[in-house]
């Protein structure tokens, strides 16, 4: 066995991926964003949602002439919903293509990976919907457009104890997902404080198909409702299974369950389930209707969930950004985006907090006749 | 292989390690993090080729001791404080990592090593899988959330004076007298155990070897990337590694290295086909176990004949 | 009390589709001593060929009757027999004699191919999709107790399989000569056995059931390209638990599988380890009792 040569193998290939020089290009006639999404993989929905909000974005602001009179060039990378790629991803945008920020992940566990690279490079990022709060405790370079869980959590408890008048409420959490835990906690902390009792505590593994065991323990502790943050996939089999169990107690959940496929899977077992999310497509503001039409006219007909919408929204304050710092230079554009103040964004007015967190309104929904229907607004 | 002459090409590795690291601060930083990425998959593939190569025991579970190691030591840092400046506290804590990833090959190795192909390869990917949940499940490295802010002190240098170190260890260890009892296991369990193999100590030995250098390069993972959760080292990670190990060809070191580095920046050269590079890799096992079986690499370092 | 005898027919629900993928997985194993990774993908395309299929036979038949229903399985069944000769044809024959890990990692290779294949967007997509309402959905009531059709239809079918199964193996000419490539391939080819096609219709066989099993798993659910995994790994616990190879095997540890499953799931502080709990008990049973619970156990001759 040569141990030399494999030095050298090694030696050679770590010499090799220096010697290709960077080619980062300097000024230009175009300005470069990066955004790193959930392509493929377990959760592509969410990342193909958000992506294509963004891509409208960057081609509305195009169309119009782009900012600073410079064209506005987007720089996609997959990170294939895995562990370790969104590093990759990100350090790539930032230190081989020279991206003047980042967009992206709609998953906080993603974006808790991306957001110290961006800290370090000093280089601006702006997540559409990671709701889990520790996301922007990471650096003063990391935004969001959303509100985040602490604040979603404690909507979801009022609303259990003062609309659903629920005394008693079992809680069904995927083990799986940072994004259910974190919410499932925040929302027993202020259930508990304003006297409600947290029944039955189980866990499902996201992806499973069958949940009646679960169901059959919540039937037997008899709770007035079920707190479910799961996402949309898993919640709409759990209703289903709800139903099949004879179970007719309301069912409520966060922003997870969002997207259109919620009703064509669960279909008539969602109804008179609520959810709270980050904007309705109904809601009557211009911006959302001028973004629903645009959305349907570009990607054939579908119409958009949340998390195209915040897709985006993170774009555009992006470029509210650039407009007002009329600079691309990272400090300047940092201080713009953390002063954004009432942006008419799509999903609604966005004003960043000291915490870079957008103090945004949530949106209750119910599933009424088949449909997301508009149920009530909490102000933060 | 005279030892000195090993021994020398040792301090020349970790050397030229050393020296990168020092000029590192220079290269360009997707670069550097793709080189480290390298580094510990190195790590990762020349000690799973102890376990699957050179001893013939097939684990699928990898990933899992990589995540005891990696989980262990970024807890340690993440509780050390300023203790983690200090020079010597980072490879002592991936060596502590290593060592606790060790102990649980051990566990795991045991009872399992009993069992033979594809049972092993089963139950290892089951012992892979009951790690992950279990972390999943344990507060103190923060359950689903996992663990953040972890202090970035994964160098080029370190990492390649573990790569180097690794497959220093790994070599000399097979080539030892001791360790000529690996390849009598993977060539014929029986024929070894009569000609006075203890089979079993044997196996364990590789397993819990494997394990620690697994250990140390979860670790060095855990501080490169800063951010840890227990979904990232499920069983397709451990297939990730395994696949380095078929692809370099099983048991023969200088493959696996060159494998290593090709399946890890095979990825990053293929982001621009990003929907098929997933395609295109499994492609690539299926033609490869039915063209090469003996791995893409073996050509003229081969050592010995075919099982 | 209820909640016992609820537990219980929820576990029977979700067992009887672990034993019938376990059945798949043990007919394969039984013969070609190999774990088929892809078995777990063959059920997830079948869910997928019916989902395709059947807006075209309701059509025909009428949504919701039975002829269409039984059409679609047919039709399903018949297509994953043809993928999985064929992915036996392509991928595992030519490695008939080579070393087990190969065609095991082959096998993985396969799977994940299939896997990648189907989530791209081109393909299938990764998205999950409603699977369409075969037949209606009716809730049997006894007293508190509710027992779901689809329940009964899959303890029922997987069942019935079992029974032609074991008629197949046992009882006909193919099952003999399956039986002679099990326990030997090379004598059973000397007695002019045609070992390659005997194999093939085990493939065909193994996958027809996957087939079967995958449309039952989907059926008030959603369909996506990774929805075979974790069903597919527990059926092979399940098998292992019973005795792999050995079919009324197979069918036990799906039942006690699921039955376990279920009932963990609904106590806290174990529902949260239920991914590691049929991992558990495989290592559990192979260090007890490795030939499974009703497995002869071999002795390896030198």
């Amino acid at each position: 066995m040569k141990l030399s040569k494999l030095i050298f193998v090694a030696a050679a290939s770590v010499g090799g991926l220096f010697s290709l020089s960077s080619c980062k290009s300097g000024g230009g006639n175009s300005i470069k964003v990066g955004e790193f999404a959930s392509l493929t993989g377990k959760e592509a929905t969410f990342g193909t949602s958000s992506h294509e909000g963004t891509l409208l974005a960057i081609e509305q602001v195009n169309a119009a002439g782009g900012v600073l009179g410079k064209k506005l060039e987007l720089l996609t990378e997959d990170d294939q919903t895995k562990a370790g790629e969104p590093a990759n991803a990100v350090n790539k945008l930032i230190s081989k293509d020279g991206v003047i920020a980042i967009l992206g992940e709609v998953a906080s566990s993603r974006s808790l990976e991306a957001a110290p690279i961006c800290q370090l490079n000093k280089v601006p990022m702006i997540s559409p919907a990671s709701t889990n709060p520790t996301v922007t405790r990471e650096g003063d370079y990391v935004f969001r457009v959303c509100f985040n869980d602490n604040f979603q959590g404690g909507a979801l408890a009022n609303f259990a104890s003062g609309t659903l008048k629920a005394k008693k409420v079992a809680i069904l959490t995927d083990v799986k997902s940072d994004y259910s835990k974190g919410l499932a906690k925040s929302f027993k902390e202020k259930y508990a404080t304003s006297g409600g009792v947290v029944g039955t505590e189980l866990d499902f593994n996201g992806g499973d198909k069958d949940f009646k065991g679960q169901l059959t323990a919540i039937k037997s502790d008899a709770p007035d409702a079920i707190f479910l943050p799961g996402y949309y996939n898993d919640v709409a089999l759990i209703c289903i299974q709800a139903k099949q169990l004879g179970m007719s107690i309301p069912i409520f959940g966060g922003d997870g369950w969002e997207s259109e496929s919620l009703l064509e899977i669960g279909k008539d077992a969602m109804e008179g389930h609520y959810f709270s999310t980050h904007c309705s497509i109904e809601q009557p503001t211009p911006e959302m209707t001028s973004f629903v039409n645009s959305y349907k006219k570009r990607f054939s007909g579908k119409s958009p969930d949340a998390m195209a919408v915040l897709g985006y929204d993170s774009a555009m304050v992006l470029v509210d950004a650039i407009k007002r710092a009329n600079s691309t230079e990272s400090g300047a554009l940092r201080e713009a985006i953390a002063t954004t103040k009432d942006f008419a964004g799509a999903s609604g007015k966005i004003s960043l907090n000291a915490d870079r967190d957008a103090v945004k309104a949530l949106v209750f929904i119910q599933i009424k006749g088949g449909k997301f229907t508009y149920s009530a607004t909490v102000n933060p | 292989m005279p030892l000195n002459g090993a021994k020398r090409w040792l301090l020349v590795g970790i050397a030229l390690a050393i020296v990168a690291s020092y000029f590192s601060p220079q290269f360009n930083r997707y670069y550097l993090g793709v080189a480290i990425d390298v580094g510990i998959a190195i790590i990762l593939a020349t000690s799973l080729n102890l376990i699957n190569g050179h001893t013939g025991q097939f684990s699928l579970g990898h990933a899992g001791f990589m995540a005891v190691g990696g989980f262990f030591s970024a807890w340690v840092s993440l509780h050390a404080g300023n203790l983690s400046h200090v020079f010597w506290y980072f490879p002592l804590s991936l060596v502590a990592g290593g060592l606790v990833a060790a102990l649980v090959g051990l566990l795991v190795g045991v009872p399992s090593l009993r069992l033979r192909g594809d049972y092993l390869a089963i139950v290892t990917l089951g012992f892979g899988e009951i790690i992950r949940v279990v972390a999943q499940n344990t507060e103190a490295i923060g359950a689903a959330s996992g663990l953040k802010g972890i202090p970035k002190l994964t160098t080029l240098g370190w990492t390649f004076s573990f790569a180097v170190i690794t497959i220093y260890a790994i070599s000399t260890l097979v080539n030892s007298t001791y360790g000529r009892g690996f390849i009598a296991v993977h060539d014929d369990e029986i024929a070894a155990e009569s000609n006075g193999v203890d089979t079993t100590r044997t196996k364990v030995t590789a397993f819990v070897t494997g394990a620690f250098f697994a250990g140390i390069a979860g670790g060095l993972y855990a501080h490169h990337k800063q951010f840890l959760s227990p979904t990232g080292f499920d069983w397709l990670k451990s297939i990730e590694i395994v696949v380095m190990v078929i692809l370099g060809g099983m048991g023969r070191t200088v493959g696996v290295v060159a494998a290593a580095i090709l399946l890890t920046l095979m990825p990053e050269l293929l982001r621009d086909f990003s929907e098929y590079r997933m395609i295109i890799y499994s492609l690539l096992i299926i033609l490869l176990m039915l063209l090469r079986p003996a791995g893409l690499f073996s050509f003229h370092f081969k050592r010995r004949p075919q099982p | 009390m209820d909640w016992f005898f609820q537990q219980l027919i929820n576990g029977l629900g979700l067992g009887a589709i672990y034993a019938l993928i376990a059945l798949g997985y043990t007919m394969v194993y039984g013969v070609l001593r190999f774990i088929n990774f892809a078995h777990s993908d063959v059920l997830m395309l079948g869910a997928f060929s019916a989902f395709y299929i059947a807006p075209k036979i309701e059509k025909v038949f009428g949504s919701q009757s039975v002829l269409a229903c039984i059409m679609v399985f047919i039709l399903a069944a018949a297509a994953c027999a043809v993928i999985g000769m064929t992915i036996e044809r392509l991928a595992y024959r030519p490695l008939r004699n080579r070393p087990k890990l190969t065609v095991l990692i082959t096998a993985i290779g396969v799977s994940l191919l299939i896997e990648n294949t189907a989530q791209n967007e081109r393909v299938l997509g990764s998205a999950p999709q409603a699977f369409p309402q075969l037949i209606t959905e009716r809730a049997i009531h006894l007293g508190n107790l509710v027992i779901s059709s689809k329940d009964l239809l899959t303890v029922l079918v997987t069942l019935v399989l079992l029974g032609g199964m074991w008629f197949i193996v046992q009882k006909t000419r193919i099952g003999t000569a399956m039986r002679a490539v099990s326990f030997n391939q090379q004598a059973a080819a000397l007695m002019g056995v045609p070992v390659d096609r005997i194999i093939s219709f085990t493939f065909g066989l193994g996958s027809a059931l996957a087939a079967v099993a995958g449309i039952l798993y989907s059926l008030n659910s959603s369909i996506e390209p990774l929805m075979g995994v974790q069903p597919g790994l527990r059926a092979f616990v399940a098998a292992v638990l019973g005795g792999i190879g050995n079919l009324p095997g197979a069918v036990l540890g799906g039942f006690l599988l699921g039955l376990l499953e279920t009932f963990a799931g609904g106590i806290e502080g174990w529902s949260n380890y239920r991914d590691a709990f049929a991992f558990g008990i495989l290592i559990l049973i192979l260090l007890v009792k490795p030939a499974g619970l009703l497995g002869r156990s071999s002795v390896e001759k030198v």
